[in-house]
């Protein structure tokens, strides 16, 4: 059986950035797998820029931010296997994990690894997941779907285009279809704001006049072969749509942009804890799973905004996988359970042992509505750890907060530290 | 009699909600911004708009049937959509590599349009 000390399940920014954090500190043996039939992910279909300006200072496109990565594992010679689908993850002997591994070149094949990365990231939505009424006609795609068709395959989906949910992918893609010779008519939102960047609605929707529906959603899908009309009503506080506020629209193309979601089956085979808010696996301050030696970064873990946080939380887990397979994690440590409450949903990690952590430790959360002037407060029993104001915070944008080493080591041992907004 | 304009600051991430009054053509005041991006970004979104075009332009003889380019740098916006009707009137053979000139001088803003990702070409046999 092939066996390798660190195996990668994914090529993108998360994957490529884990492969060079593992490499610089010291692993030798690393292989990563992708199942598409190139590096780079979903990053090689992002032909806007924007990308990079915490990481390299400079706005770059998909295309571009991923091939600087993808040199420089292979500058270090880092070998991977692109068209190589990953369908099985099992614990194996040892505390090994047996990553079982498919494609055309070379067959059915189990790879004993001493650890993993999971960087399998994220995929999106569906039209069978958002439970809209009406037909199933052609014409209805996820604004990625569409993406890839335009920036990959070189073919326009449609002419007359509806976008429901405005996620950032949902943004470019409306600029996009615009730049293309398509009609935009308007990009519709359930929630009373935008779950897409600022930067995006100016630059996407307002350069071309592309109307944004806040608090309005699609309630209904007419065509019987292709795609028709859409009908769009306003909802209630609740989400519900408003009685009589009903208006058709005619279009040959819905896109959707209605979230993403973290591609964790292969998470679940190892019967790896999956926290319901984030719909990525549990991780400890080293971002391990609770199957030991079990890493996990970028949008598996949880859906990030901006690919430089991909890129910086992914080589802390390659650097982490590294001193897992030189035994200086240890495992049997007391952790601060991570309370994520009061407009806080989530944190990553979940867990600190400060045994295991750096001198500083990210984590990263999103809040659960927009806020003005509030505070990020951090506390253990009635110490305080940080309380920073932040000017603005948004359910769009990740937010952190830096947690120091010599703080959390007077801490009592094992005592919960809690996240919340203060308004 | 002066007017106030409001934007979403696009410089960065952040996003800031700028003001600036505006009074016979002149900028008054700006206020909102938290850098001086800011500042710069309003100045410029009112006088002369800039923007990066990204699009594709087709391959011949490549792995992949297109490739994705950009304006090497901001152009006019007014320009943006005369801009991506010449990268689509425009061909490129592969090979392609990122940095490489599609289309020189585009709309003669001065900008060229360059290539943002690779394209190998086709192995013969």
């Amino acid at each position: 059986m092939n066996k390798r000390k660190l195996v990668i399940i994914g090529g993108g920014p998360a994957g490529l950035a884990a492969a060079m954090g593992a490499r610089e500190a010291g692993v030798s043996d690393i292989l990563i797998l992708e199942r598409d039939d190139r590096l780079g992910g979903i990053l090689n279909q992002c032909i806007h820029n924007g990308f990079g300006l915490h990481t390299f200072k400079e706005e770059l496109t998909g295309p571009e931010y991923a091939s600087r990565f993808i040199d420089r594992v292979k500058e270090a010679g880092i070998e991977y296997r692109t068209g190589a689908m990953v369908t099985g993850l099992k614990p194996g002997d040892n505390g090994t994990v047996t990553v079982t591994v498919m494609g055309r070149r070379f067959g059915l094949e189990d790879i004993t690894a001493g650890a993993v990365i999971l960087a399998m990231g994220c995929r999106e939505r569906s039209r069978g997941a958002l439970n809209i009424p009406g037909y199933r006609p052609a014409g209805i795609y996820t604004a990625g779907t569409a993406q890839r068709f335009v920036n990959i395959e070189g073919r326009m989906p449609g002419k007359d285009v509806i976008i429901l949910g405005s996620g950032d992918i949902g943004l470019i893609m409306a600029r996009r279809m615009t730049l293309e010779g398509a009609k935009v008519h308007l990009v519709a939102e359930l929630n009373p704001y935008s779950g897409g960047l600022k930067r995006n609605i100016a630059q996407c929707l307002n350069d071309f006049d592309i109307p944004l529906m806040l608090s309005h959603t699609v309630v209904d899908i007419k065509g019987r072969k292709r795609i028709e009309s859409v009908t769009i009503a306003e909802v209630d506080e609740k989400s519900k749509p408003i009685p009589g506020s009903e208006k058709e629209y005619p279009c040959d193309t819905l896109l959707l942009s209605c979230g993403l979601i973290p591609e964790n089956e292969l998470t679940g085979m190892l019967g790896a804890s999956i926290n319901p808010v984030t719909g990525g696996p549990v991780v400890s301050e080293s971002l391990m799973t609770d199957i030991q030696g079990v890493f996990a970064c970028g949008n598996v873990l949880h859906v990030h905004d901006l690919v430089d946080y991909v890129s910086e939380e992914a080589a802390q887990a390659g650097k982490n996988a590294a001193a897992y397979l030189n035994g200086a994690l240890r495992a049997e440590g007391k952790k601060h359970t991570l309370i994520a409450k009061n407009g806080v949903r989530y944190t990553v990690p979940a867990s600190i042992d400060p045994g295991n952590m750096e001198d500083k430790q990210i984590v990263r959360f999103r809040v659960g509505k927009n806020y003005r002037g509030a505070t990020v407060k951090v506390t253990c029993g009635d110490e305080v750890l940080s309380s920073v104001k932040r000017p603005v915070m948004a359910p769009g944008e990740m937010e952190q907060v830096i947690l120091k080493k010599e703080v959390l080591t007077k801490l009592p041992e094992g005592a919960d530290i809690t996240f919340e907004i203060v308004e | 009699m002066s007017e106030i304009k409001e934007f979403v600051c696009i410089r960065c991430p952040l996003g800031c909600n700028v003001k600036a009054e505006v009074s016979e053509g002149e900028i008054v005041s700006i206020t909102g911004n938290t850098c001086p991006r800011g500042a710069e970004y309003v100045t410029a979104e009112l006088t002369a708009p800039m923007r990066t075009v990204t699009s594709i332009v087709t391959v011949d003889g490549g792995v992949r049937p297109v490739v994705s380019v950009k304006t090497a740098s901001d152009i006019p916006k007014g320009e943006i959509m005369n801009c991506v009707k010449a990268i689509k009137e425009s061909k490129v053979t592969a090979p392609i590599t990122i940095g490489q000139v599609i289309v020189a001088d585009v709309c003669g803003t001065g900008v060229d349009v360059i290539a943002t990702d690779n394209c190998d070409a086709v192995q013969e046999g």
